[in-house]
């Protein structure tokens, strides 16, 4: 895909043989009310977009169906299994997603602890192997385990998403050096998922070469969503610049810019 | 002819005519059938098939769709 810069070229940012214009992807949660996500979400040039499958309000007392905001032509929909506990529950809500009739990703999450929202990995890698068999490109919510990210991308997963700190915490990327490992040793794509707070986590995240990052509550929760947006769309692409161009080695002892030479007496 | 059964939907008890299909269920929430996903007795029933199935007494019939989330 084009960068901003002339001489660098970026490898497009595929899934499972379907390539994404943008590497930001955002969730639809959370926001104060549907018109600012519906601005926000166009401020943060996202493709994929990810939704919720819950009960219909039987009692019309608050319209949530998303799909009323959200042209599913313009963005593609990932549907996710938050809130599942266990394997079966989320194998159920994936199918449910499955039949809504627009594509065949899943965002795959099994949650093991309600305070840290933590996956469970059993559980996790128990689903995916069902998913992935039923014909699902699953993108597997997970934690910054590497061994984990393995068994997931052996469990036919389409992509791993390793935490920057735990939901809607946003305390940025607390371990580089994993999510790096991570991205080094799998063959599928690595998104970042959860965790990220405000622009330098986003950029700090895609500087350690990861194929992407989704996130939710940084924008819907930021003062201004819409301009965080904006700083969000800009911290990816300019991670992902930083990344390409490749950083300078990191000393221990200062080096000087200016000439020693030429200095008066 | 007024007969009705006891179902649940969404979790929440129902009394619905006898010999209902899924379809007239939806029809009578006022709910549009691509809008929704149904799951009958833990089944998923696609949409051209929704017309073709009865709800019987004590059936489990669950309507989702997609909401904001992350």
């Amino acid at each position: 895909m084009a960068t901003a810069v002339d001489t660098l070229r970026d490898t497009p940012f595929t899934i499972s043989g379907r390539t994404f214009h943008s590497r930001l992807m955002v969730g639809t949660g959370k926001y104060r009310d549907n018109d600012t996500m519906v601005r926000a979400i166009e401020a943060s040039g996202a493709e994929i977009v990810t939704v919720a499958v819950r009960r219909v309000d039987l009692d019309r007392t608050r319209e949530t169906g998303v799909l009323y905001h959200l042209d599913p032509k313009r963005y593609f929909l990932l549907a996710n299994t938050a809130g599942c506990a266990t394997a079966e529950d989320a194998v159920r809500y994936a199918r449910l997603a499955r039949e809504a009739g627009f594509n065949e990703f899943i965002k795959l999450e099994v949650i093991g602890d309600q305070e840290t929202l933590l996956p469970d990995v059993q559980g996790l890698l128990e689903a995916a192997k069902i998913l992935a068999k039923d014909g699902f490109r699953v993108l597997a919510y997970t934690n910054e385990d590497l061994v984990t990210a393995l068994r997931l991308e052996d469990a036919g997963c389409a992509a791993v998403m390793p935490l920057a700190s735990p939901i809607g915490s946003g305390l940025g990327l607390l371990n580089p050096h994993s999510v790096r490992t991570i991205k080094r040793r799998l063959h599928v794509p690595v998104v970042v998922d959860a965790g990220v707070g405000t622009a330098s986590d986003a950029c700090l995240t895609m500087e350690q070469g990861v194929d992407g990052i989704l996130m939710n509550t940084a924008l819907a929760a930021a003062h201004d969503p819409v301009a965080m947006a904006h700083a969000m769309r800009l911290a990816v692409e300019a991670g992902r610049t930083a990344y390409l161009a490749g950083r300078m080695p990191r000393r221990e002892v200062a080096v000087p810019s200016s000439p020693l030479e030429g200095m008066l007496d | 002819m007024n007969d009705t059964i006891d179902i649940t939907v969404n979790g929440q008890r129902r009394a619905v005519s006898q010999g209902v299909t899924l379809l007239e269920l939806l029809a009578a929430l006022e709910l549009d059938p691509r809008a929704v996903v149904v799951e009958h007795n833990r089944t998923i029933v696609r949409r051209p098939a929704l017309g073709d199935v009865r709800i019987a007494p004590g059936d489990a019939v669950e309507l989702v769709h997609f909401v904001g989330g992350g």
